[in-house]
């Protein structure tokens, strides 16, 4: 105890500063152990079990006014698909377009733009709460996806809802992935996530076949009220960059839930098959498949 | 607070002579229940990893608004990098309007290669130290249930204990000595003996705004940013004015109580750092007797 003051101070600074080190890289290590991933997830299932708890399927997201859209709303993720029979589908206004509905359902069905337009609609001005944070509102106009599912009838064993879309986001080959880089920090920052948790995967398979974003919601969400396929933004039709023709509004979710540019809707009882086995695009590089928070 | 009595007055401490005096004027003191150091302790760990994620998951998005939406045009915070043909990219931090040269921590910083970066928050003070936003939300949820269930378990403890009382609430004749004791404080002047067992009126009044109001207003603004629960519970968000007002505010809040916790280490050490320690890791603080009352004549 006899260390004069300033050494003191100086020890204590030096320590402390050498905790602070300890404490990042010993939690970038743990970041990438399977067990401690493992653990932290537990928080995610604490997340959808509560939520769960609190949303009753009655329970409604805030809608706002005319007023309250946003001037601009920001396109993020993909803004413009490269996909050779997309882009032949916008050239023509997505007049050829078809939107199938398939899997575990009794009548699997083939749908264009004006049968979706003659099914009952509900429109909507809802928030859009992006996982990087930001937020714009913006009204939506669609078929509500319950009124899809009741036409096509589920099977006893229909479990999820999974959205197969057009948007190519690794592996396009010639493709301008790069050029979208300034509209998707999303894609940037999950990509530390892939090379993580995916870098057996994705060195394996280096110029393998492109990858579609997906999606997979459970019945719960599926059949909430506000749950649309919305072919419509802001009384137009919904814009390319936001998914056109059609993109799912899953208004208790954050953004990367609401697949654009859907072109196939599949009923099934495990999402694991597709994909990583995380149930989307963004889980498969490490996000939670509940996206409530 | 039966400890406290047994430990102010051993008969074997009373009268000595004058050459042991040093030796008796130390009095332990049992200051802190295992219920709190624990919960402090678990409580210090979440909120580190909890700021250091929470920068993390600011970084998709570096920064902040005012009200329901994002009005990309005006934000009230924003940490970026320029685009700059002519001379080295500059980290820049702009705050309502005003922009500063941040770079190597705000903006733009460099990792251990000293490859310069373009994020908000340096990768030294991120969970994980890379661009991960997935993996930061991972710690940010896992150590913020954590965080809520060890601070109910502390304010239940603190409640049925009756140790939150004298903790926190100031005392009669303390509220009238609070200026004595901003002076006290302003003079890094400690009280000694016997006042030193409870805390003084400010530390009282910090914890109880800590306790009490900052930390449930990080919880109720950390879900004010759920689309889940702000569907459960409408009135959360125009308690803020919308999401991004809450985002804002969790911001602001997190750094008051960065503040709190700069100031509270600082009062650690400078009030006896070995002394504090030791008694939030054993229970055991000591009082200095004052000389005066040892030694009336000197």
């Amino acid at each position: 105890m006899n260390i004069p003051r300033l050494d003191r101070r100086a020890l204590l600074k030096r320590s402390a500063a050498a905790a602070g080190a300890g404490l990042l890289a010993g939690c970038d290590r743990l970041s990438n152990a399977r067990w401690f991933r493992r653990t932290l997830e537990t928080g995610e299932d604490a997340n959808l079990f509560v939520q769960r708890l609190l949303l009753s399927p009655a329970k409604l997201a805030p809608e706002y006014s005319e007023a309250e859209i946003s001037p601009w709303f920001k396109p993020n993720g993909s803004t413009d698909p490269s996909d050779k029979s997309y882009k032949a589908m916008a050239k023509k206004n997505f007049a050829d377009w078809r939107l199938e509905i398939g899997g575990l359902v009794d009548h699997p069905l083939k749908l264009s733009l004006t049968d979706l337009r003659s099914m009952p609609a509900r429109t909507q001005i809802t928030r859009h709460d992006c996982v990087e944070g930001w937020t714009c509102i913006g009204k939506w106009t669609g078929v509500p996806l319950s009124e899809l599912l009741k036409k096509a009838g589920l099977k006893p064993q229909a479990r999820y809802i999974v959205f197969h879309c057009a948007d190519v986001m690794e592996g396009a080959g010639s493709d301008d992935d790069e050029d979208d880089d300034e509209s998707k920090p999303e894609g940037r920052s999950a990509s530390g996530a892939q090379n993580t948790a995916q870098q057996n995967d994705e060195s394996d398979q280096p110029e393998a076949k492109p990858v579609y974003y997906y999606e997979s919601i459970d019945l719960e969400d599926a059949f909430h009220a506000q749950t649309i396929l919305a072919y419509e933004m802001n009384g137009a039709p919904l814009p390319i960059p936001h998914g056109a023709p059609l993109r799912l509004r899953l208004e208790r979710a954050l953004g990367y839930k609401m697949a654009k540019y859907v072109m196939r809707i599949e009923v099934v009882d495990d999402y694991r098959t597709f994909g990583n086995g995380k149930g989307g695009y963004w889980e498969d590089r490490g996000y939670d498949w509940y996206a409530g928070i | 607070m039966s400890e406290l009595t047994d430990a102010n007055n051993p008969p074997a401490l009373r009268r000595s002579a004058p050459d042991v005096a040093i030796v008796e004027r130390r009095r332990w003191f049992f200051r802190h229940p295992a219920a709190i150091r624990v919960t402090h302790w678990i409580n210090a760990l979440c909120f580190i990893l909890l700021l250091l994620s929470g920068y993390q998951i600011f970084n998709a998005h570096p920064a902040l608004y005012w009200g329901i939406a994002s009005d990309f045009e005006h934000p009230l915070l924003a940490m970026n990098s320029p685009n700059s043909f002519l001379s080295e990219p500059r980290g820049v931090t702009t705050i309502l309007g005003h922009s500063f040269d941040t770079t190597g921590v705000l903006g733009l910083s460099y990792d251990a290669q000293g490859q310069a970066q373009t994020r908000g928050f340096p990768n030294w003070l991120t969970i994980p130290s890379s661009q991960e936003l997935a993996t930061g939300r991972r710690w940010h949820f896992f150590f913020a249930w954590l965080f809520v269930l060890n601070g109910l378990a502390y304010i239940l403890y603190g409640f049925f204990s009756r140790q939150l009382l004298w903790r926190i609430i100031p005392a009669r004749d303390q509220i009238r000595g609070f200026w004595a004791s901003v002076r006290e404080h302003l003079t890094l002047h400690f009280p000694q003996g016997d006042e030193a067992k409870r805390y003084n009126v400010i530390q009282k009044l910090t914890y109880l705004v800590v306790i009490f109001i900052l930390l449930p207003l990080q919880i109720l603004t950390g879900l004010a940013m759920s689309p889940g629960m702000d569907t459960a519970f409408h009135f959360i968000l125009p308690l803020f004015g919308g999401r991004q007002s809450a985002r804002t505010i969790h911001f602001i809040s997190a750094h008051l109580l960065v503040a709190f916790l700069i100031v509270h280490v600082v009062m650690v050490v400078v009030s006896g750092f070995w002394n504090n320690m030791r008694s939030m890791v054993t229970g055991w603080f000591v009082i200095q007797k004052e000389t005066l009352d040892e030694h009336p004549s000197a």
